[in-house]
């Protein structure tokens, strides 16, 4: 009698298959994520960190209006940059799904990619040099005669930040939007065009519902990142352009108040997944009244 | 109600349609069969206005449609992919198209299930549009057209994604949609059975020009062409050679059996002397049991293979004089045996069972 095997075959290979994905997805991300819960209810006294659970951090976080300031302006940035990008994206990628010729499109796309060839931090410097008091900006306007003195407003700010987030994260926004549209089958333009539609509300009702998808997923994708990135805040927002996740980087390192540092990150966390769930909700919603309308 | 006058489409260098002229009539159900690349979507495509063309006259229903786009023609299309909007339920895209009549919620409600009776999807209304089969989504897409009341319902080979038996099925419900509502439909399709069992007229297309337009019987009974000839079912080719010819009847030795007086083929350029050939179809010649029945004309023949298929067997004979292998159909009654390979027969046939092809490309 052959020992009992504790799964049968099938059960066996599928175990095989999924744990190796499995144990990385723990080590990596949930131990991390649980590391970080347990030390938000922990306190650190300059050396020694105490492992007594407590919602202080919690109550500091919430009545000191530095930590709100920072987190609303996270979200105030991050909410404009994922809109320019989005809304400048859009008309790209439908250009390129839907007016550009079939044997130019894999160019088109290639094309998106160029800026990725020079590194992040490359092109953030490069924006310091644009905007900058002795800038390429400031001297082209000098140069031309439309202002006498350099402006001295359009670097170290949230709007150096928003224009610098945007200009990165655009490709990125470009490419779900296309990849959607090219999988709207093209008879269903036709179709619409055919039932009366005039290219404007063939749009309105046909393209514009089917490449929602995309667009969702470029709000996602732009947005998620960009509200807890503190490179390009540091680089280019001066101290009015701080983001929330300057500061978390500042307990981690500067102030060696992790347990702070991680009661806001959990904070961060909180808020992108909740405005990322609107989005979300706010698409199913439309599309419900698409449909019906 | 459509009128094409001289159509001349390229893609390019392609040149896609060459010079198509023809008439469809109101009420009419005319379909164009061809291969595929024959130009006949291409066509269709044409009239429902999502293909400009190059130079010639298009007119539906005494509207010349230059500069009309697809949006503003009276014709509505059910496509290949039936092209249901995924995005919406079965009454939505039905009602799609009537947005711009600006109708209460009521009427377009009482619109739509109309609609879906006379397609048979009475109360399918609320379903999701992937929630329906291959058939339903057909009926749909019929529904959604129709609703518009359209002078021309065009289709683009709407049966090809259909299994055998929903095709058969849905043949002969859109023929009886056809005639009840006495809107004119154009089929597109590559099945030449469909279009005989479907169509009023049939226009044959190869190549991008219409090799013969004529109604499903004289198709079948009188093809100008070999070509369109041998689209239809089988046909026994044999060489002919002209000897005379008088008022639009030429004397014809045919290869195997003799000489017959066959009609000119129609659509035959006049001026030009293409090649010619002789056509026979199987089940117009029959294998004469002895001295039993008298034909017109008999030749004798040897079976060099016999093939049963149950309702019918198909010998295949030589005549003398002959190397041309020759099939024949015989129905498989009661008192008829089955001939055997090698064995010698005689054929019947009549002049009317041949006619004379031009034998071109």
């Amino acid at each position: 009698m052959s020992r009992r095997m504790p799964f049968d075959a099938d059960t066996r290979r599928g175990l095989s298959q999924i744990s190796l994905p499995f144990a990385f997805s723990i080590l990596l991300l949930a131990a991390p994520l649980a590391l970080l819960l347990a030390m938000s209810f922990w306190t650190q006294d300059f050396l020694t960190l105490d492992r007594t659970p407590t919602i202080a951090n919690f109550v500091e976080v919430w009545n000191s209006p530095i930590y709100r300031t920072l987190m609303l302006r996270s979200l105030k940035i991050s909410l404009i940059v994922t809109f320019l990008t989005v809304s400048l994206a859009y008309p790209a990628a439908y250009y390129m799904s839907f007016v550009a010729p079939d044997n130019r499109k894999a160019l088109l796309v290639f094309l998106i990619t160029i800026p990725f060839w020079t590194s992040y931090l490359m092109r953030i410097f490069l924006w310091k040099v644009i905007l900058g008091y002795n800038g390429v900006l400031n001297e082209s306007l000098m140069g031309i005669g439309l202002i006498r003195e350099p402006l001295d407003f359009i670097l170290y700010n949230q709007f150096a930040v928003a224009l610098t987030l945007s200009h990165a994260w655009l490709p990125f926004a470009v490419l779900p939007i296309f990849v959607v549209m090219e999988k709207v089958n093209r008879s269903y333009l036709e179709a619409a065009q055919d039932l009366g539609d005039t290219p404007f509300q063939r749009f309105r009702r046909i393209t514009l519902p089917l490449s929602m998808p995309g667009v969702v997923a470029a709000t996602l994708i732009v947005f998620i990142p960009t509200i807890g990135d503190y490179v390009t805040p540091k680089l280019v927002g001066g101290s009015s352009g701080l983001m929330i996740a300057n500061m978390i980087e500042v307990q981690f390192k500067n102030a060696n108040n992790a347990p702070l540092g991680a009661t806001l990150a959990l904070m961060a966390l909180l808020l992108v997944s909740s405005v990322a769930g609107l989005f979300v909700w706010i698409n199913r919603r439309y599309l419900k009244e698409e449909g019906a309308a | 109600m459509i009128k094409l006058t001289n159509i001349q489409k390229y893609y390019g260098s392609y040149h896609a349609l060459r010079d198509v002229s023809c008439h469809i009539r109101e009420g009419e159900f005319f379909s164009l069969l061809g291969p595929s690349g024959s130009g006949k979507t291409t066509l269709l495509r044409t009239i429902a206005g999502f293909e400009g063309i190059d130079s010639g006259d298009l007119m539906i229903g005494g509207q010349p449609m230059k500069g009309v786009p697809a949006n503003k023609r009276p014709t509505n299309m059910v496509f290949q992919s039936y092209a249901i909007f995924p995005h919406m339920s079965v009454a939505q895209n039905v009602a799609y198209g009537l947005r711009a009549q600006r109708l209460s919620k009521a009427e377009t409600a009482s619109m739509v299930s109309e609609a879906l009776a006379k397609v048979g999807l009475a109360g399918y209304g609320a379903r999701a549009a992937h929630a329906l089969s291959g058939g339903q989504r057909q009926r749909v897409a019929l529904a959604r057209a129709l609703i518009l009341k359209p002078k021309v319902l065009l289709l683009d080979e709407p049966m090809s994604a259909l299994d055998r038996k929903l095709r058969e099925e849905m043949q002969s419900e859109l023929r009886h949609l056809q005639r009840n509502l006495g809107i004119t439909f154009v089929l597109v399709t590559h099945d030449q059975e469909e279009a005989l069992t479907m169509s009023d007229r049939v226009a044959v297309m190869f190549e991008g020009q219409i090799a013969q337009l004529d109604t499903p019987q004289a198709l079948y009974k009188q093809p100008a062409s070999k070509r369109v000839a041998e689209f239809f079912g089988a046909m026994n080719i044999l060489r002919a050679d002209i000897v005379d010819v008088k008022d639009g009847v030429a004397t014809t030795r045919i290869e195997g059996l003799g000489t017959a007086d066959l009609p000119m083929p129609r659509q035959a350029d006049a001026g030009t002397a293409p090649p010619y050939c002789a056509g026979v179809r199987p089940e117009l010649m029959t294998i004469l049991d002895d001295g039993a029945q008298s034909y017109e004309r008999e030749t004798a023949a040897t079976v060099t293979d016999v093939e049963y298929r149950g309702e019918l067997t198909y010998y295949d004979v030589k005549f003398q004089g002959s190397d041309t292998p020759v099939v024949v159909s015989m129905r498989n009654t009661s008192n008829r045996t089955l001939k055997t390979v090698g064995q010698q027969v005689r054929i019947g046939w009549e002049s009317a069972s041949a006619v004379l092809l031009v034998d071109r490309s």
